[in-house]
């Protein structure tokens, strides 16, 4: 089924829909499906949750329903003029480049042929884009890494990737929320934590937000860490308007 | 109190999931048999959101440090209630320090013990499922004590008892098409409703992978959000039925869909059984 905007609609299962973009990954996308997903969100009941893919969206409903319908309800929606207050930020994120965090920084300096300097400035010289979380809670899929730090990755994965790490792999870079098993290359960990059960919404970030990473050493790694066990420390931040 | 004096293979705390957080990476987790989980839930007059204690695979001891009223549903394994045969799908008196065995298997894989009152135990974002990384424990080990909500005994007598087993015969898993059903060939879309595939050793709360392969030409596709039921081909041409423990989101074609009802019907199926799909929507 398809409606002007060449997006389509699939039933999965009995209490989802699946609505797919064309398959590219891109910002604009992403953004597309953010604005449709606030809309639907504010003024469609009995849903149950809202799946970001890269091009698609999977909605699942409460109940069992006639596809048909909630078809014609979401195209009449997504169509719709409303106005719908969204809450994307930017978020500045500590990260410890140091060599007992970023263990990997030595060996993928030599693969890049790039000073260890020249990959923290490249990794931290520019805004990520959340195209959305997967994989384990709270991992962000981010986009818009300088094609310098390409890298394939490793061709064994580490069994304990610690918790906080920020890695390197292919065309992606990523935080660990937990520690987990991960074949990308490990150049620094954040004090911050990307996924934290005690928060109502566990992950700080979400589809459409951005991540900016800075350098702090070690002195500065152990203060925000302290500070965010005694719950004193808050996530620069800044809103994020179209 | 429950004691847990032998936890067989696995034993967890389940409830019917951790609903809503999928957008943040979340599993939905919960009961692998949804259906035989609400059942022991209801003979014991319980909301089925109560949670309840998943047996994998049988071959377990617990010892009731309380008197309370119990039922026990699913997969049976022989149960023995101080060494006489128990009756399932059946409210039951257990007094305080009786033993509750597990044993042979007569079919099923898991077995729900529902507690009248429910269990107290942790609850992560609106339910009391195990997972790591989200719940401390996550699984149950020998010497744990699981809480359970006081709620007075009646003593009373039940005669009634649900039929058992029917929903666990070897009759096609019904399912809807995947988004990417149509992507296969004919000669792939007619195997995979005729065919017969083998559960294969790796099965678990996350997936199922199915012994059989297909050719496959797809490829894999940009990550996009699955659900537990959902049945994709990976790239060595295996089927992957994601169970309730799945990733939030994959990159493989999803080529099936199981209804509800075929989630908990493969829950109670294990290594070396066949499986066959009907597609019905």
């Amino acid at each position: 089924m398809h409606n002007p905007d060449d997006i389509s609609y699939k039933q999965y299962g009995e209490r989802g829909i699946l609505v797919e973009w064309k398959a590219e990954i891109n910002p604009a996308t992403i953004k597309k499906i953010v604005d449709f997903k606030y809309k639907i969100q504010s003024e469609e009941e009995f849903i149950e949750d809202c799946i970001v893919g890269y091009n698609s969206l999977l909605i699942t409903y409460k109940n069992t329903f006639s596809f048909n319908e909630k078809v014609e309800r979401l195209i009449q929606i997504s169509t719709a003029t409303i106005k719908v207050t969204k809450e994307n930020y930017l978020w500045r994120i500590p990260v410890c480049y140091a060599d007992e965090y970023g263990f990997d920084l030595s060996e993928l300096s030599k693969q890049l042929k790039l000073t260890k300097e020249e990959i923290i400035k490249l990794h931290t010289g520019t805004s990520y884009l959340v195209y959305f979380i997967g994989f384990l809670p709270g991992f962000l899929y981010l986009g818009g890494l300088d094609s310098q730090l390409f890298i394939d990755r490793k061709s064994t994965p580490l069994l304990k990737v610690p918790k906080g790490a920020v890695a390197i792999g292919g065309e992606q870079t990523g935080i660990y929320p937990n520690e987990s098993a991960g074949g990308w290359h490990i150049i620094g960990n954040t004090p911050v934590s990307f996924f934290s059960i005690k928060n109502n919404s566990p992950c700080f970030a979400q589809s459409g937000d951005k991540i900016q990473f800075f350098p702090i050493d070690k002195d500065a790694y152990q203060n925000i860490k302290e500070l965010i066990s005694e719950g004193n420390f808050q996530i620069e931040k800044e809103r994020i308007h179209d | 109190m429950i004691k847990v004096i032998h936890p067989g293979i696995l034993m967890t705390i389940q409830d019917q999931g951790r609903v809503g957080f999928a957008h943040q990476g979340v599993p939905i987790s919960g009961a692998m048999d949804l259906y035989a989980h609400n059942i022991a839930n209801a003979l014991v007059n319980n909301d089925e959101d109560q949670a309840t204690i998943e047996i994998t695979m049988g071959a377990c001891t617990l010892e009731f440090l309380t008197d309370c009223e119990v039922s026990l549903t699913g997969g049976n394994f022989s149960p023995t209630l101080n060494e006489s045969p128990l009756v399932m799908n059946k409210k039951l008196n257990v007094a305080e320090g009786s033993i509750l065995k597990l044993g042979k298997r007569v079919y099923g894989t898991r077995t729900y013990l529902a507690i009248a009152g429910g269990i107290i135990s942790e609850k992560i974002l609106g339910s009391q499922s195990y997972y790591k990384s989200i719940t401390d424990s996550f699984f149950l080990k020998k010497g744990d004590h699981i809480q359970i909500r006081n709620k007075k005994t009646t003593n009373k007598t039940s005669y009634a008892k649900l039929g058992e087993g029917d929903i666990y015969t070897n009759e096609p898993l019904t399912c809807y098409k995947g988004p990417e059903f149509e992507r296969l060939t004919k000669e792939q879309q007619e195997r995979i409703v005729t065919e017969a595939f083998t559960i294969s050793r790796n099965n678990s709360r996350m997936g199922y992978i199915l012994n059989e392969s297909l050719e496959n030409n797809l490829g894999s596709m940009l990550s996009s959000g699955v659900l537990p039921g959902t049945v994709q081909l990976t790239p060595s041409g295996k089927l992957i039925v994601l169970m309730r423990d799945c990733q939030v989101t994959g990159g493989y074609p999803r080529v099936l869909q199981l209804t509800e009802q075929s989630i908990n019907k493969l829950a109670q199926k294990t290594t070396a059984e066949k499986v066959n799909f009907k597609i019905v929507g």
